[in-house]
């Protein structure tokens, strides 16, 4: 892709942050809004696809922006896994932004410049992240995600919106500034050095009994990943459209969170020092516990969002188990995951949304016989189902694939079993809503004619539901991308 | 004969102007002399600054009378620092003045402009000088003109607050009336550096001992350090906002530094920290004072009230470095100083704003206000990011600084405590941002216009600051190491 512009990293961020600005700005036009938002998410899209493949061919792309004390810094550079998350938000960005359109114009919203120009920073906040040289730089970044996303769980600006809304700003920030940024002080006052190096930075500098505490801080501070007990933000912020709920809250927030926790792992602490800490094998137990409860949660969430919200929680703990595993195949697996699940989660939410707008439906049990009405989206709805699950032919079977291949080489046993009863879990929560939606009659009194949700909604989430399937054949390149982490192409 | 060595026009400046700022008639003169004078201050204590910092202490004999007989002025990089503070931020808010003075105080201003050049006078004077009894005459001075400025508030609690900060105020300079006294009696001496040389020969004499607690707790009285405090928030609530912005910025700031300039250079830190348990005390209070002034904050409805109990925590954060007695902490606590005058000028000057137009700083008065008055409050959200401490503002520099001091002193638990008032800060500023931004109007509250814009330009400027010194920290930083090392000369060590 060399035909594609290179911007430099600090470029890329600031594209959707100017374009925030230009739609705040057209605060009065509402069409002015939804063009911005449309030459924003492209020229973002573009721009992060210039860079893939100079990282694909093994260029460092690196970027000091500005010194604040010697040695730390505001810094970018681009290492394989960064450039994944980026790639999956840009491209899903393109793609939400016509079913934010719909969702937003069709469901009566107001407010929408607002809500456009959050929706961008956020995912200017979820570039910054990804190509993050530094602790530091990456904490600013998530910070931000943490601040801009806060508008739109309380757009509704009902009490419970807001109290969802308070919910979720206040466990984000109480976990980041309440470890996070303890873990990363001290962390810069033992090493010297923020900087994310491959092989990590911990290894000889940090005594062990040390670095399992700040393994412990710098997890449970990533909020974002979502593991118990922290994780009730997630279910919180469902009061929120469902194109937030979407792109943010199933791919942008939550991918950040293990995106945090995988770089942490590789190039902070480092595969083979995470092995020598006590506290890896604890929080690799609190994510397994934290998978297999939130499975059971879901399960009797009736309410849509909520289900899904929960097996969000319980997809994380999957990455999260991937990074503690501490073995190569699996953090690879984990990075895939973030990948895989970005894609069917969104294509899930998605589905929800158009439900909900096409009949206004939000329970699980006033699904009977949905599949007749809205055969698109239900089919869609099957086919992520299938790849949150990991099934094939969809690209979550590789993913999981690789995470339990990774469980089985390193010889977790008990890991290995709750993956497996996850999996199962998984098909008990997301497929009663399909087989419901196909198999049982529609309710008396509902006329069989097909109601789609508008178009604008109904494209995105075809097309998501067939990234999908053609992940299933690109998995591999996937793969060898993120290879090149460990074999020092790359970083 | 360079601007150098105008160095005591600092302080003399004001001094005259006050003088003939009194006489001027109208409501513009006044004002535009005043602006004038703090600048030309300002000025030369940008160019005496660097001086300070590459040079040993300059040093101005008064009448040409030689220290330690006559009065000496002796700048290093610890006043010198202070000094441009003090005069900048005195430019700064005088030049969002004059709608908010002309909307509190009626008739000639000659006489307000003329007492806040006093008051501005004896907080340089305080600053610059070397002589510890000029040090009571200063203060004094700035008190008494302080005192009278709080009592021009429109509301008639700031009689009764006044009155309650000059009876403590009196109080606090009387102790150090004391300590002086005290000096004075066993060195016959009251040149700063003449008495360093002379008290290490009398480590073990009472009186010593005495001043030394004398000094301090009259210096925590005018500095508001917990539980010496009471007197700021109601002070600071009632005086006009102009009033407010400048004394939140400067005065307890100067009364840390003269608390310092005892503690460090007059007795040394190897006395001050063994013969009390300054190190601890000084701990105690200054935990308590961060946690007690957050705590407080939290739940005041009238926000300049909230700022000022803000304050008292800053205040405590400042201590909690000096207490560290090292070099870092002290690099802190100047810093913090610093930053802290920058992010609580831009803060009280936003509620300032909103104060212009709706005439009321409650809490439920804000409701719904930040879609009429979007730059006032998004420039109080701005400053809030400062004072909780946000990476790329000021108010970032200066906690990192703070914990990095507390993690080389081994204290792991003040980064905890740090870390958690931070977060109560984070709950007060959102307080009012989520009442602004996510709260309807009240029903039949008038429509407000956006502040005009001689507030909002110099308000926004204090802003921009919080952020350049957060992402330039050349100034501050190099600033702040020179001013902890001029105190603990040149490094030395330590117990």
């Amino acid at each position: 892709m060399t035909w594609l512009p290179q911007l430099s990293p600090f470029t890329i961020v600031l594209i959707p942050m100017v374009g925030a600005l230009a739609i705040a700005l057209t605060a009065g036009s509402t069409r002015a809004g939804f063009a911005i938002s449309w030459l924003t998410s492209a020229a973002f899209l573009v721009s992060v696809w210039g860079l893939a493949g100079p990282v694909v061919s093994g260029e460092v792309v690196e970027q000091a922006v500005w010194e604040l004390l010697p040695g730390m810094a505001i810094a970018f550079s681009i290492e394989p896994l960064g450039m994944l998350f980026a790639l999956l938000a840009a491209t899903l960005w393109i793609l939400a932004t016509p079913y934010a359109i719909g969702y937003m114009t069709h469901g009566g919203y107001s407010s929408l410049a607002r809500f456009f120009a959050c929706y961008a920073i956020a995912l200017g906040a979820a570039a910054g992240i990804a190509f993050a040289d530094n602790l530091l730089t990456m904490f600013v970044f998530y910070e931000i995600l943490s601040v801009s996303t806060y508008p739109l769980v309380a757009h509704d600006g009902t009490g419970k919106a807001k109290r969802g809304a308070r919910t979720y700003l206040a466990l984000l920030l109480l976990t980041s500034i309440g470890f996070w940024l303890p873990a990363m002080i001290w962390t810069w006052a033992a090493t010297g050095s923020m900087t994310f190096t491959s092989g990590g930075i911990m290894a000889g500098q940090v005594d062990p009994a040390v670095g399992a505490i700040l393994l412990i801080l710098f997890m449970f501070g990533t909020g974002k990943a979502a593991l118990m007990p922290f994780h009730r933000w997630l279910p919180a912020a469902m009061v929120a459209p469902t194109p937030v709920s979407a792109l943010l809250h199933a791919v942008a927030v939550v991918k950040a969170g293990v995106f945090v926790v995988l770089k942490l792992a590789i190039y902070i602490f480092g595969l083979d020092y995470l092995k020598t800490l006590w506290s890896t094998d604890f929080v690799l137990y609190v994510a397994t516990f934290t998978m297999l409860v939130a499975s059971l949660i879901a399960m009797h969430q009736d309410n849509l969002k909520a289900r899904l919200a929960y097996s969000t929680v319980s997809q994380l703990s999957y990455i999260v188990i991937g990074a503690m595993l501490a073995t190569q195949l699996a953090a690879i697996g984990g990075g895939m995951h973030m990948l895989m699940h970005g894609f069917g989660k969104i294509t899930l939410f998605f589905c929800a949304g158009a439900i909900y707008l096409a009949s206004k439906k939000t329970r699980v049990s006033e699904l009977d016989g949905l599949g007749r009405r809205m055969p698109i989206t239900m089919a869609a709805f099957f086919i992520g189902a299938m790849c949150v699950i990991g099934l094939p032919p969809t690209g979550g079977l590789w993913s999981k694939w690789h995470l339990v291949s990774g469980a089985y080489d390193s010889g977790y046993a008990l890991v290995l079993a709750a993956y497996l009863l996850s999996t199962l879990l998984n098909i008990a929560y997301l497929l009663p809503p399909v087989l419901r939606a196909f198999l049982k009659p529609l309710p008396a009194g509902e006329s069989a004619g097909i109601k789609e949700a508008p178009w604008l909604c109904v494209i995105p989430l075809s097309l998501t539901a067939l990234g999908t399937l053609v992940l299933f054949f690109l998995a591999q390149s996937g793969f060898e991308l993120m290879a090149g982490i460990f074999s020092g192409v790359n970083g | 004969m360079t601007l150098l060595e105008f160095m005591p026009f600092i302080v003399l400046i004001p001094l005259i102007a006050s003088g003939i700022v009194a006489l001027l008639p109208g409501r513009n003169l006044p004002w535009l002399v005043t602006l004038l004078a703090a600048t030309a201050s300002a000025v030369i204590a940008a160019v005496v600054l660097p001086a300070a910092i590459s040079e040993p202490a300059l040093s101005y004999p008064f009448g040409n009378w030689p220290p330690p007989f006559g009065i000496e002025y002796r700048v290093d990089a610890a006043n010198a620092f202070v000094a441009l503070l003090v005069s900048g931020m005195a430019a700064i808010t005088l030049l969002w003045a004059p709608k908010s003075v002309a909307s509190e105080i009626h008739g000639r201003l000659g006489t307000f402009y003329a007492l806040f050049l006093l008051a501005l006078a004896g907080l340089l004077g305080i600053t610059l000088t070397g002589d510890a009894f000029n040090v009571f005459v200063f203060l004094e001075i700035s008190s008494l003109a302080t005192y009278t400025l709080i009592a021009y508030g429109k509301d008639r609690r700031a009689l009764l607050a006044a009155f309650r900060y000059l009876i403590m105020g009196t109080v606090g300079a009387t102790f150090l009336l004391i300590g002086i006294a005290f000096l004075y009696m066993v060195t016959g001496t009251l040149n700063m550096a003449d008495l360093a040389e002379r008290l290490p020969e009398l480590r073990d004499n009472n009186a010593v001992r005495a001043a030394l607690a004398f000094i301090i707790v009259g210096m925590g009285l005018k500095l508001a350090l917990l539980p010496l405090h009471l007197w700021l928030p109601n002070a600071y609530a009632y005086a006009p906002n102009f009033v407010t912005v400048f004394l939140a910025g400067t005065a307890t700031k100067v009364a840390l530094y003269v608390m310092l300039r005892f503690i460090f250079t007059v007795f040394s830190p190897d006395y001050s920290f063994v013969v009390l348990p300054l190190s601890t005390v000084l701990m105690v209070l200054a935990v308590a004072g961060m946690f007690a002034g957050s705590w407080v904050a939290m739940f005041q409805i009238h926000l300049k009230r909230m700022l000022a109990y803000s304050s008292i925590a800053q205040v405590g954060y400042m201590v909690l470095g000096v207490s560290l007695a090292t070099a870092t902490g002290l690099t802190a606590a100047f810093l913090h100083l610093f930053n802290h005058a920058l992010i609580k000028t831009a803060l009280f000057m936003a509620i300032g704003c909103v104060m212009y137009r709706t005439g009321s700083a409650k809490l439920d008065d804000l409701r719904g206000l930040g879609r009429q008055m979007p730059w006032t409050l998004t420039a109080f959200a701005l400053a809030g990011l400062s004072i909780i401490g946000v990476p790329t503002t000021a108010g970032f520099i200066s906690k990192w600084y703070l914990v990095l001091a507390s993690i080389e002193a081994g204290a792991w638990w003040l980064v905890v405590l740090v870390l958690i008032t931070s977060l109560m800060a984070v709950y007060y500023i959102w307080r009012v941002i989520e009442a602004a931004w996510f709260s309807e109007r009240p029903a039949g509250a008038a429509p407000v216009p956006e502040a005009p814009l001689a507030l909002l330009v110099p308000t926004w400027l204090v802003v921009a600051l919080n952020f350049y010194f957060g992402l330039d920290t050349r100034l501050t930083v190099g600033a702040s190491m020179a001013a902890a090392d001029a105190l603990l000369g040149s490094g030395a060590g330590l117990p």
